[in-house]
């Protein structure tokens, strides 16, 4: 593996009232697509707005390529942040150059509008662009100083699933590219397609990371059945089973498939409904933050 | 940095520029400023009654003549000052008392005529000199004050809402990701502005030049500065204001905060002499009274470079002074 670009140390943000990240360390290999999961509120935007250096730690450090984030660093990061307005009255292209403008290097402003294939919407006022069209520009605004480390904290939220696509697409040719990407997101899909490693935030804790493979196989048995909840009968709730409940289903986590299916039966279990699957990243999610509502 | 700065400022120009209800009022309210004193200055003028006194302080009882009724008395620091006063007909009469008792008079002004014969009535043997000049009508006097008060109010209220609508919609906190420092963005936005309101000052000064009627007595050149000094000090008194707030009402309070007292005290529609020497005190706190004084020196007088050196001097240092305290007290987020 190689070494990491960015490596967090005991990183604790306090608010007044609250504790927002609760000690928080992990580092990130170089070249690779690092995503940081969590419910809202589980501390993500606070760790990777730290990360990109324009939030202060209560404690802790995070080091690029070994040292503290300096005027280096800011010439080598883009950024997407969640939630970002772009100067009034000006075209997709301006908004481009005006960012380009601050950088020392970079790539020229109609790379960066092929690469995010901004090519047609150009000359639009950046105000009247669609959702998807929006976060395609601030990831091309991201882009322009062709940065060594890209951070998106939740690019695809609100996005429709076409936009979300054609987003990840990019995302993937920049992944292409050897960029070393943060991303935080609460899609587990999205995590799955695009990272190689992530790590699983809860209450301003860490609690698991890994690739994503390793993790599932660590904590999951090989296959998950999926049953309706008002087919799950009182009898079955005896039994003794690894069982995940989401909100209008059941899921149960097993090893031994024909035992299970058999259990099931003699339970009278109606199995009219029920699915076999692999087990994937929304099913760990539930199993490590829960599935109740939050206060 | 003066890459950075210049992408900053040229953004801030494009977006002024094509927000076309503001452009529309920045230019179309001077004009109707100049319109309006046009109305109201039209008709002919009636020159102020006061005669001036060497001396520091007016003491009534030392003299019959000061006892006088409906004659207001102004002290002069010197013979110089209060002659330059007479010359233009700011005063009526100057008047020096110690023996022996001089005066001097301006033979085109009727109402010196009607003052001479006053103090004649109690110093038969005072010693008469004369001066000659046209009375500075108050329109003149006027004319850079409503510049300057145009002025402060683009300086104040431009810049220190941009920045916090800024602040507010989160572009801030995407331009803090970048290498760009507080220090340049402020500096483009105080320049973008600059430009401006050198543009819309000339437009007016133009303007109200030829409804008017008005000369300049003093060097144009140094008019400019006056005016890019003055405008650079009160765009950075804003920024100090639109430092660190993210909101409109506070920082919308704050300035009038800062306006109101110079509205009044700076000189714009009424002279401070013979105010308290506390109020005076506090006047030249604001940069708008030394860019009032300056540009009234030059205007009116035709004063040099080295008579207004001084003002220049604070309106220079003040805005360093501002432009510092905005970007060390800086805010990109909201907190």
């Amino acid at each position: 593996m190689s070494a990491a670009i960015l490596e967090v140390r005991d990183l604790v943000k306090q608010y007044p009232a609250t504790t927002a990240v609760a000690g928080v360390s992990f580092s990130v290999p170089e070249g690779t697509c690092f995503g940081l999961l969590g419910p809202n509120g589980a501390g993500k935007t606070t760790t990777i707005e730290i990360m990109e250096g324009i939030l202060p730690p209560t404690s802790g450090q995070v080091l690029y390529r070994g040292e503290p984030q300096g005027p280096r660093f800011k010439e080598e990061a883009g950024i997407l942040f969640q939630k970002t307005a772009l100067q009034d009255f000006l075209t997709v292209r301006q908004s481009i150059a005006l960012f380009r403008g601050l950088y020392a290097h970079g790539l020229t402003v109609d790379e960066v509008i092929s690469l995010c294939a901004l090519e047609k919407l150009a000359d639009r006022d950046s105000r009247k662009l669609s959702g998807g069209q929006q976060q395609r520009l601030l990831l091309a605004i991201a882009l322009v100083n062709d940065p060594a480390v890209l951070f998106l904290d939740e690019p695809t939220t609100g996005l429709d699933p076409q936009a979300r696509r054609s987003f990840w697409e990019l995302v993937q040719s920049i992944k292409a590219r050897r960029k070393t990407i943060i991303l935080t997101t609460h899609y587990m899909d999205e995590a799955e397609l695009l990272c190689d490693e992530i790590a699983i935030m809860d209450r301003g804790r860490l609690i698991a990371m890994g690739p994503p493979r390793r993790l599932l196989h660590e904590h999951f048995a090989e296959v998950m059945l999926e049953l309706p909840r008002q087919d799950f009968t009182p009898a079955a709730r005896a039994l003794n089973l690894t069982v995940i409940e989401a909100a209008e289903r059941i899921e149960i986590s097993t090893h031994d498939l024909e035992g299970t299916l058999r259990a099931l039966m003699a339970a009278q279990v109606p199995l009219a409904h029920l699915r076999i699957r692999p087990p994937n990243l929304e099913d760990l999610f539930l199993e490590l933050t829960g599935s109740e509502l939050r206060p | 940095m003066i890459q950075r700065l210049l992408a900053i400022l040229h953004a801030r120009n494009l977006e002024f520029l094509r927000d076309r209800g503001t452009l529309l009022f920045t230019t179309l309210l001077p004009l109707l400023v100049v319109v309006g004193m046009g109305f109201v200055f039209g008709g002919p003028e009636r020159p102020l009654f006061k005669v001036g006194v060497v001396t520091s302080r007016i003491d009534r009882n030392a003299d019959a003549f000061l006892r006088e009724r409906y004659v207001e008395f102004v002290p002069e620091q010197d013979e110089t000052t209060g002659l330059a006063k007479l010359s233009h007909q700011q005063i009526d009469l100057l008047l020096s008392l110690s023996s022996p008792v001089r005066y001097w008079v301006n033979t085109d002004s009727p109402k010196g005529y009607v003052a001479e014969r006053l103090l004649l009535a109690a110093h038969q043997d005072a010693q008469r000199q004369t001066v000659t000049g046209k009375a500075v009508r108050y329109v003149d006097w006027l004319f850079p004050g409503i510049l300057g008060m145009n002025m402060m109010f683009s300086c104040l209220f431009g810049v220190g809402y941009v920045v916090v609508r800024y602040r507010k919609s989160g572009f801030l906190k995407r331009l803090h990701a970048t290498p760009l420092t507080a220090f340049e963005f402020l500096s483009a936005q105080v320049l973008s502005r600059l430009l401006l309101i050198l543009f819309v000052t000339f437009v007016l000064y133009a303007g109200i030049s030829l409804i008017i009627g008005f000369h300049n007595a003093g060097n144009p050149l140094l008019l400019i500065l006056i005016a890019v000094l003055a405008a650079l000090s009160m765009v950075a008194l804003g920024l100090t204001i639109a430092a660190r707030f993210s909101s409109e009402e506070l920082v919308g309070g704050l300035l009038n905060l800062l306006t109101w007292p110079m509205m009044l005290l700076s000189g714009i529609w009424f002279s401070l002499e013979g105010s308290p020497r506390w109020v005076q005190w506090i006047a030249h706190i604001f940069p708008l009274t030394h860019a009032l004084d300056a540009a009234r020196a030059v205007m009116l007088d035709g004063a040099g470079l080295t008579a207004i050196a001084p003002h220049l001097l604070y309106l220079a240092v003040t805005a360093l002074a501002f432009l510092a305290f905005g970007a060390w007290s800086f805010r990109w987020r909201i907190d």
